[in-house]
């Protein structure tokens, strides 16, 4: 473990560790509201973000959040009142932030679109000591409201309508969703980068449902893939020299594929426990073959039997 | 359920309706019975630009059970949904529990069952995960205490789905879905149940589960709406039946008795009967 004798690894795997918890936590409830995109939608208006903060001079951490909660709450706006015409104001919102990135950098002294690579897909071992404190406050109102809010946004995310005539204040709780999407997009910026972040809000959740039969537990697993992955990819990183962003969503689509693969022999024995252990009355499959032969023998036995064959030689 | 069986059921009702209020210790005031729970006063409603209620009254008394009847289109589903503020009424006024809408915050008196949508959420979810929801309204900021969890495992066992409570609900059949849905709106113990077409793609044998289910609630007092589409199993509940048609309430009495073709609520005889006359039809689910 000679790696966390490094300062920079240090903050390297605690900015990981952080958005290996908060991505999937607020994942989870964008998933069960089938927004998976959200992410990457708040991702592109963050580059104005970071634009805005080069040419400001000021934390691009921090100009990112601003901007990217702001767009989050554009686009929540756009879903309440734009029902017919909403997907092309979204379009219009995500590539208006990508284009406003690019052209603020390039305004900013000695910028150029070349700065822009390292929050497009992450520069971990880039994290200074100021982008950790943002990160850490950040990811702490993340997990809060994940943590804190989960049984009303698992009604909200669930069933809007009756959430709302439960009389939660569903508005407020989706624009905080949106909003909480938007700091998960900033805390991830740095570790995996803007266009590799939904990966990791979406895909945690995506493994995790082929083993959760439970909200509690898929949420419990998501983030535990989360943690697992970017401590895996980060570490990676160190050793083989290859990109901590890339390497960790690779991984996350990886984890996927091998629990989907673990899952399905496993959901079919589950399936067979569950009707085995509901007796239906109905006949068990053994009293087939002796009705069957019952019916041959008026017959005739042989000519059942031929047909036995002809039906294996057709299939 | 035979009609005896009805009137008995009825009185119990009565009792129950007392003994519910004082358990939960509110409306001290009100001695008298059956003020309105829901009120509608010629409200018009559109969706997009197509009317759809033009101006219809609908009074539930407390203890009442009243079956929103209706063809196809008919508006019935529409004229729920402006009652618990979910279609914005473009003219006339709606009370809950003498409250205009727009002031009423109480929403752990009603429950709401809506109609069923086969399109699951896609993250896993479990029986008491969702039922759970139902109790949020009673909560503090969603701190549940033993009280709380206790209400979500009574209202499993109403429906008799405690045994499935750990189960994914997505492993469930239509159903008991549906089963699921009406312990969720249980969970606040609502004193108004409003229902949207509780029958629809439900298997017999929770037909009857359902069925119980609804007149135990009754018995203990609650108010109920639902929207039907044909009275079925739950006829001998019924106090009273409310036909629309186009948009418009064209028949509000005692339930149009279901006869062949007549069952159908838009067929065009429909005009109040006298309910004391022939039994209703026997399902034999209620018996």
């Amino acid at each position: 473990m000679e790696l966390l004798n490094y300062a920079f690894m240090q903050r390297a795997l605690l900015a990981a560790v952080l958005v290996g918890v908060t991505a999937p936590a607020i994942g989870i409830y964008l998933v069960q509201r089938r927004q998976s995109l959200m992410g990457d939608g708040i991702g592109h208006v963050a580059m104005t973000g970071v634009g805005l903060g080069f040419l400001l001079s000021a934390s691009p951490v921090w100009t990112a959040a601003v901007v990217s909660v702001l767009g989050a709450v554009l686009m929540e706006l756009i879903r309440w009142y734009g029902r017919t015409r909403g997907d092309i104001a979204l379009a219009m919102l995500f590539y208006g932030g990508m284009a406003g990135g690019v052209l603020f950098i390039n305004l900013a002294p000695g910028g150029s679109s070349a700065n822009l690579t390292s929050y497009l897909f992450g520069s971990l071992s880039t994290v200074s000591p100021s982008d950790v404190t943002a990160i850490c406050l950040l990811a702490a109102f993340v997990v809060l409201v994940t943590l804190g809010l989960r049984r009303q946004l698992f009604a909200v995310s669930q069933d809007e309508e009756f959430a709302r005539v439960t009389g939660l204040p569903v508005r407020a709780l989706n624009l905080l969703t949106a909003v909480t999407a938007a700091v998960t997009v900033t805390v991830a910026m740095r570790v995996v980068g803007l266009l590799l972040v939904s990966a990791l809000m979406v895909v945690p959740v995506a493994a995790a449902q082929q083993l959760g039969r439970s909200f509690a537990a898929t949420f419990a697993i998501a983030v535990a893939i989360g943690v697992g992955v970017t401590i895996g990819g980060t570490v990676t990183s160190y050793y083989q020299d290859v990109p901590p962003g890339a390497t960790i969503v690779l991984l996350t689509i990886a984890a996927f594929v091998v629990l989907t693969a673990l899952a399905t022999p496993l959901a079919r024995r589950r399936a067979r426990a569950l009707a085995a252990a509901r007796p239906a009355g109905e006949p068990a499959e053994y009293a087939l073959p002796a009705g069957r032969q019952a019916a041959g023998q008026e017959t005739s036995g042989r000519e059942t039997a031929d047909r036995g064959t002809a039906d294996r030689a057709g299939a | 359920m035979s009609g005896r069986d009805a009137r008995e059921h009825k009185d119990r009702r009565s009792h129950g309706r007392d003994g519910h209020r004082d358990g939960h210790g509110q409306d001290g005031r009100d001695g008298i019975m059956g003020e309105p729970v829901i009120a509608v006063h010629e409200v018009t409603a559109e969706l997009g630009a197509r009317p759809v209620l033009r101006g219809i009254d609908l009074t539930v008394r407390r203890g009442e059970v009243v079956a929103l009847l209706g063809a196809n289109g008919s508006g019935k589903s529409t004229a729920v949904r402006t009652v618990i503020g979910q279609v914005p009424v473009s003219s006339g006024r709606i009370e809950l529990f003498g409250t205009p809408l727009r002031r009423f915050r109480s929403w752990s008196r009603v429950g709401y069952v809506p109609q069923r949508t086969t399109a699951a959420g896609g993250v896993p979810a479990t029986v008491a995960e969702v039922v759970s929801s139902g109790r949020l309204s009673r909560t503090r900021f969603g701190l549940f205490r033993r009280a709380d969890r206790l209400a979500v495992h009574r209202a499993l066992e109403l429906v008799g789905m405690a045994d499935r409570a750990k189960d994914s609900v997505d492993a469930l059949s239509g159903g008991q879905h549906q089963r699921v849905l009406i312990a969720r709106a249980l969970a606040a113990e609502p004193e108004l149940l409003i229902m949207d077409e509780p029958m629809a793609g439900v298997d017999l044998a929770s037909q009857e589960i359902l069925a119980r289910t609804l007149r135990e609630q009754v018995a203990t007092g609650a108010t109920v709406l639902l929207v039907l589409h044909e009275l079925g199993p739950l006829e001998p509940l019924i106090d009273r039946a409310v036909v629309l048609r186009d948009g418009c309430v064209v028949h509000d009495g005692p339930p149009p008795q279901a006869v062949g073709q007549h069952a159908l609520p838009g067929h065009d005889h429909v005009h109040p009967h006298d309910s004391s006359g022939a039994g209703p039809i026997r399902t034999g689910l209620l018996s």
